[in-house]
């Protein structure tokens, strides 16, 4: 007897959902045992410090009785595995202890500074992809020309100069000698108190709010940082740009276009470039995340008080709970966005869906 | 010259060039002769090169070309001196030290920070590749979820926390890169000896006898060489910015060690009015950064020929 239709259909949906629950699977595995791997590489770097913890604490004149209870109240007399199981069940309910320097929880601090650091990420990404995409199309398009060696060249600089040199160049001559750009700093303190942001997005916070003065004072503020992580995210958006759209215009669908007569212009911007489009979302993620690390050295230039700048911070007075915060922070968001750009790539992309 | 006719001369182009070549030397040779030329066709490339040798030649010869000491400056005379001043071409410092002479001997902390790193993680990243690309199965998978969270850290957040633990200094600087490097490394070697694991060679060398030790360590990692040594080469503009950035931060060389990235940081305090104390350990870095580059394009281009263009 043979089965009805209906049943091989059946069969062939119920293989095609176990096939797509096993990726899943697949997924969330990697994406816990990467979480995981994390919290194994801060808790190690957080125990070979040499500075004492304890010593930190009560001092190092404190009576040998009080060190001791101080070690048991931090559960440093633990096994090692002991003290690891409670560090992940710390820093997973959220709680990645106290800074010494500003005496908040660690998760307090970066929930204040982490927008600013998105904002002036956001900026440099939005500057970069603008800027970057077409001209990575213009020196796949006129491939070996003057454009393209420029493009390379401006590229490549990117690639090649030290971002807190040129930040200190930049501010030199914008601030210094042109007065074109503000004074380091986030917003002039004249607005420090006249404006309450409540996302902790400043820019998006006073445009809604109308306060269009503070906005221009925000622009003169994030105008030059935001410009120098841009160059960096153009030149490596551009590269990639350029890279993709040669692949795509050697395709043969491109010569099917110009048979059939479509403009050059038609077959460039619309067809080449919506296919490679779908790469060049992971490539702005990535560069995206990119930027969030390109920040720890542009804030501590630009005294832009974002997670970069409290890292840095942190670092020089030896506040270990809030570098290893941080640093579990930004790995998690840079984990985030790999696992956002890969979803958006599957999305994007029928040829990537499983059949 | 008869004798040409039937054996070329030795070392000659036709020599080198010869598609049926006599013996395994003239192959090599040959081989190097073709990558070498295609190599040399791109002027940017070559560039890259010179920069690189000047680089060696510098870091060499930093002791008979400084025309001053670079720890030891002369307080009462030196200080702050302007570009082009007479006997101290790029200026001083604050402390009275000849900016050339720094920036002269800081090229040998450069290059012993980009040849340790590499030193040090390229083997780590080849062995972890080839070994997890040929063994497969749960080794693989353990080694490529090792490999993806060291990627899933941006390298320079990574850096800093080490180093942070580890205490400042130049050495702790180059383990901390090292750590953060290795990661890229691995995956190429994998996905290199992914595409050769079952072709016919190795199944060759396994009928012999050969024991997945020689096979990975003999016939496998020769293999991955190449594209490593591209890879390496175009990290070590990253490496040297990183090494500079942790400089800059006061985690990397401490003074009074000509270390580019730290003169930058003393050199911040006169931005305003003797630019050039932070702005020519900059330009050392950048051109530094770029001849590596400009190499490792080049070298991509002439040993792939696939990718070249990209």
């Amino acid at each position: 007897m043979t089965l009805p239709e209906t049943s091989v259909a059946t069969r062939r949906n119920r293989r095609r959902a176990s096939s797509a629950l096993a990726s899943v699977l697949r997924f969330a595995v990697t994406v816990v045992t990467t979480i995981f791997g994390l919290l194994v590489v801060t808790f190690f770097i957080g125990r070979v410090i040499p500075i004492d913890p304890v010593l930190a604490i009560v001092g190092d004149r404190a009576p040998a009785h009080l060190v001791e209870r101080t070690r048991i109240e931090l559960g440093l007399n633990l096994p090692l595995y002991q003290q690891f199981v409670i560090y992940t069940k710390q820093a997973l309910s959220g709680d990645l202890g106290t800074s010494v320097l500003t005496s908040n929880p660690v998760l307090e601090d970066i929930k204040r500074v982490f927008p600013a650091t998105m904002e002036l990420a956001t900026i440099g990404t939005l500057i970069g992809a603008t800027l970057g995409i077409p001209l990575g199309v213009l020196a796949a398009v006129r491939r070996g020309s003057i454009a393209d060696q420029i493009v390379r060249v401006i590229g490549l600089i990117g690639y090649s100069v030290p971002i807190f040199w040129l930040g200190l160049l930049s501010l030199l001559l914008f601030y210094a000698q042109l007065r074109w750009a503000a004074f380091p700093g986030r917003v002039d303190i004249v607005y420090e108190y006249s404006f309450t942001p409540k996302t902790g997005f400043y820019l998006l916070d006073a445009t809604m709010q109308g306060q269009w003065d503070v906005v221009w004072d925000l622009f003169r503020h994030i105008a030059l940082p935001g410009a120098l992580l841009g160059y960096f995210s153009l030149a490596y958006i551009s590269r990639m740009t350029r890279s993709f759209m040669l692949n795509e215009l050697s395709q043969e669908y491109v010569v099917a276009a110009r048979a059939k007569g479509l403009s050059e212009t038609r077959i460039i911007w619309f067809h080449a470039l919506r296919n490679a489009g779908v790469p060049l979302v992971t490539v702005i993620a990535l560069s995206y995340a990119n930027l969030l690390e390109g920040s720890v050295l542009t804030e501590t230039i630009f005294s832009w008080p974002g997670l970069g700048l409290y890292i840095t911070n942190s670092l020089q007075n030896a506040d270990m709970n809030a570098v290893l915060g941080g640093t579990l922070v930004i790995g998690a968001v840079f984990v985030g966005i790999n696992i956002f750009s890969d979803l958006l790539y599957r999305t994007l992309d029928p040829r990537t869906r499983s059949r | 010259m008869s004798a040409t006719e039937t054996s070329l001369k030795p070392y000659s182009r036709e020599w080198l060039l010869s598609d049926r070549p006599t013996s395994r030397k003239q192959a090599r040779f040959g081989r190097a002769y073709i990558v070498w030329r295609r190599f040399a066709e791109n002027r940017l490339a070559l560039l890259g090169l010179a920069i690189i040798v000047l680089l060696l030649v510098v870091a060499a010869f930093a002791d008979v070309l400084a025309p001053h000491n670079p720890v030891q400056g002369d307080l009462r005379n030196s200080r702050l001196l302007p570009l082009g001043s007479p006997g101290y071409l790029l200026g001083t410092d604050d402390q009275g030290r000849d900016i050339l002479s720094r920036l002269l001997y800081g090229s040998r902390l450069t290059l012993l920070v980009v040849v340790l790193v590499a030193i040090i993680a390229a083997p780590i990243g080849l062995i972890v590749g080839t070994v997890s690309g040929y063994a497969g199965g749960w080794v693989d998978a353990v080694l490529m979820r090792i490999t993806d969270i060291f990627l899933a850290f941006p390298k320079l957040v990574l850096a800093l926390a080490l180093v942070a633990a580890l205490g400042p200094g130049i050495e702790n600087a180059i383990l901390a890169i090292a750590v953060t490097s290795w990661p890229p490394y691995a995956r190429i070697a994998r996905a290199e000896t992914m595409t050769f694991r079952n072709s016919e060679f190795i199944s060759a060398v396994k009928l012999m006898g050969a024991s997945p030790f020689r096979i990975v360590l003999r016939h496998v990692m020769p293999l991955c060489l190449s594209s490593l040594i591209v890879r390496v080469t175009l990290d070590m503009a990253g490496i040297i910015l990183t090494a500079a950035g942790l400089g800059f931060l006061g985690l990397g060389a401490q003074p009074p060690l000509p270390e580019w990235g730290a003169m930058i940081a003393s050199g911040r305090r006169f931005i305003l009015d003797q630019w050039w104390v932070a702005a020519m350990p900059g330009f050392a870095i950048l051109i530094v950064s770029l001849g590596f580059n400009l190499l490792g394009d080049g070298l991509r281009d002439a040993l792939d020929p696939k990718e070249a263009g990209q």
